[in-house]
């Protein structure tokens, strides 16, 4: 009988970068129908602007880097930054307010750091903090109401005008997202009254859970799930997040008339997004098992923390960030233990 | 101490000052009032004239007294002379430009704390002549006014839209026309106003001055180059070094 030798790794499939980003992409397409379908057509627009920058400033620093532009541009990482960067914005966010971010994330936060794999902090997420941090009023005023609560929804011409040049219409179909319309209700109402708003009824009926946020959020989940499956990641950072969110949420939030209620924390807001595909960028992230599930815990207490007691409507950006600083210093303290080995060699030597 | 090292040409303390040896983009000294004052170019440019009063002023005073002071307490000495040159500096702005001087608050009195000036006292005027302590100090403060005004002029364009805005603050009232508005309702971007943006900016300027520095090497090197010195089995024609 010949068995067959082959020496390891044994891969069951090609590693291709491109491949990995195109799934992602692949993954994202249920969570932007949904997104789209409840808020308008300004997340498409979003990524239309976003990716057009991202490429042309991804060949441009190539171009300048001396790199084989035609090459890295096909691992598809640019585009993959800019579509989370764009749904991550608010969908009726002024285009020059797009451009900087993009611009910022793949220009510094991406290749001033080495290009792809050498950035310590992921890029969309420090052009969304960006611009947070820049244009507080855009950034805060640019979220539409879901389309079934506005008279005649949004069209394709309205939305482009208000992105590109006139952004006098646009009150007529902003609105608070509901993380935000709660969090500064609560102080001054029940949370009966506070759900009696439209953007928690929908038209006609009583629900406890945000008006079209909700399917958002599932068609992350679905999305997250389809990763889980191929492989993508492991499931430590997005179990270790939602278990931490959830919890502090149950235990600290358990009193609905003072605190956000745990079914607006994990399905109003980006944290499904955040949890499958912010948090889980191999680049940023923390790479040992131990280390996947402090560092996902870690972006869950952050994100209840900043969401409950800071000033900014989302957390995820802040929260991932915060964590990407300390994602080296978990994985060096995180070792697992070596096949062969007694115990786990963790941090440095001990000097004598 | 006293010692004189090796005299400089003064035409090589002016391009220490200005380019190879440049306070603020290699030795990366005086970092805080740097990041912190340059928001807008009058601001960054009251910072360096004050610095620069301090620099001249407290590099002439220690080459003076350089051979008086005892090794064990030339510093404190220092301080003491640095200390009285920034208190007169500030005493001077509150009486001519008061409005800049509250706009710039505490990093006037800061000026004390401020490594460069330390650090030229220390590494140059207490071992040097007058003269060429003089020109140090005056060069330094240049090339650190240079990178302030610079930094300033970034984070104002960017921050703002504007270039010049509240000149008045400092050259008086036939500056209020100064202001350039580059680009009409221009929303600010707050993180070029903020401290982040200052850091930023900096680290672009350092690659700027390295990428020159490196344009500069490789030509030089492409003159001399022709071959290399003590390689073997070359014909030589020419007299290697």
């Amino acid at each position: 009988m010949n068995l067959l030798n082959i020496s390891s790794p044994h891969a069951t499939r090609s590693g291709n970068t491109g491949n990995v980003m195109l799934t992602v992409l692949l993954a994202l397409i249920p969570g932007i129908i949904t997104l789209s379908y409840f808020f308008g057509p300004g997340h498409l627009i979003q990524i239309c602007i976003a990716s057009a920058t991202a490429i042309g400033c991804e060949a441009l620093v190539l171009h300048l880097r001396k790199k084989p532009i035609g090459f890295y541009l096909k691992d598809y990482s640019a585009l993959l930054t800019a579509v989370l960067l764009a749904i991550s914005l608010p969908p009726y966010a002024p285009y020059w307010v797009t451009m900087v971010a993009t611009l910022f994330a793949i220009v510094i936060a991406k290749h001033l750091y080495g290009g792809l794999g050498q950035n310590p902090f992921n890029p969309a997420m420090v052009g969304f903090a960006l611009v947070l941090v820049s244009f507080p009023v855009e950034m805060t005023t640019s979220w539409s109401a879901p389309s079934a609560l506005l008279e005649n929804g949004i069209g394709v011409a309205q939305a482009l005008e208000i992105i590109f040049s006139s952004r006098e219409t646009i009150d007529a179909i902003t609105m608070a997202t509901p993380l935000d319309l709660y969090k500064n209700q609560v102080e001054i109402a029940t949370a009966s009254e506070i759900y009696q708003n439209p953007l928690f009824n929908g038209p006609n009926q009583e629900a406890s859970i945000a008006l079209g946020w909700q399917w958002v959020n599932v068609a992350f989940l679905l999305g997250g799930a389809f990763l889980l499956w191929k492989k993508i990641f492991t499931w430590h950072v997005p179990v270790s997040l939602l278990l931490s969110l959830s919890l502090l949420s149950i235990f600290i939030g358990w009193d609905s008339d003072s605190y956000v209620p745990i079914s607006l924390h994990l399905f109003a807001g980006a944290t499904m997004l955040g949890a499958f595909f912010i948090a889980t960028d191999p680049v940023t992230a923390s790479t040992t098992p131990l280390g996947k599930l402090i560092y996902g815990a870690g972006i869950g207490v952050l994100i209840y923390i900043i969401r409950t007691w800071g000033s900014y409507p989302d957390a995820v950006a802040f929260a991932v960030l915060l964590m990407n600083f300390a994602a080296p210093l978990i994985d060096q303290y995180s070792q697992p233990r070596t096949y062969g080995h007694k115990k786990a060699v963790r941090g440095l030597a001990k000097k004598d | 101490m006293s010692t004189p090292t090796a005299s400089k040409t003064l035409s090589t303390i002016s391009k220490d000052g200005l380019w190879d040896n440049n306070p603020a983009l290699v030795q990366l000294l005086g970092l805080c009032p740097l990041l912190a004052v340059t928001g807008t170019v009058v601001n960054a440019m009251g910072l360096a004239l004050a610095t620069m009063i301090v620099l001249v002023g407290s590099n002439m005073a220690v080459s003076m007294v350089r051979n008086f002071v005892p090794d064990a307490v030339r510093l404190p000495a220092f301080v003491m002379i640095i200390a009285s040159y920034v208190t007169c500096t500030e005493l001077l702005m509150q009486a001519y430009t008061y409005e800049l001087y509250t706009v710039l608050g505490i990093f006037i009195p800061l000026i004390v704390t401020n490594c460069v000036i330390l650090g030229r006292a220390e590494a140059f005027a207490a071992k040097n002549p007058i003269i060429p302590s003089a020109v140090d100090g005056l060069m330094m403060s240049l090339g650190f006014a240079v990178v302030l005004i610079l930094l300033g002029a970034l984070r104002e364009i960017i921050g703002q839209g504007t270039l010049f805005s509240n000149m008045e603050l400092l050259f008086g009232e036939q500056a209020i026309h100064w202001k350039i508005e580059i680009i009409k309702d221009y929303p600010n971007f707050l993180f070029a106003i903020l401290p982040p943006g200052a850091f930023v900016g900096l680290g672009l300027l350092i690659a700027v001055k390295n990428v020159i520095d490196d344009k500069i090497k490789t030509r030089k090197q492409g003159q001399t180059q022709d071959v290399a010195a003590g390689s073997k089995r070359v014909r030589v024609t020419g007299k290697i070094s």
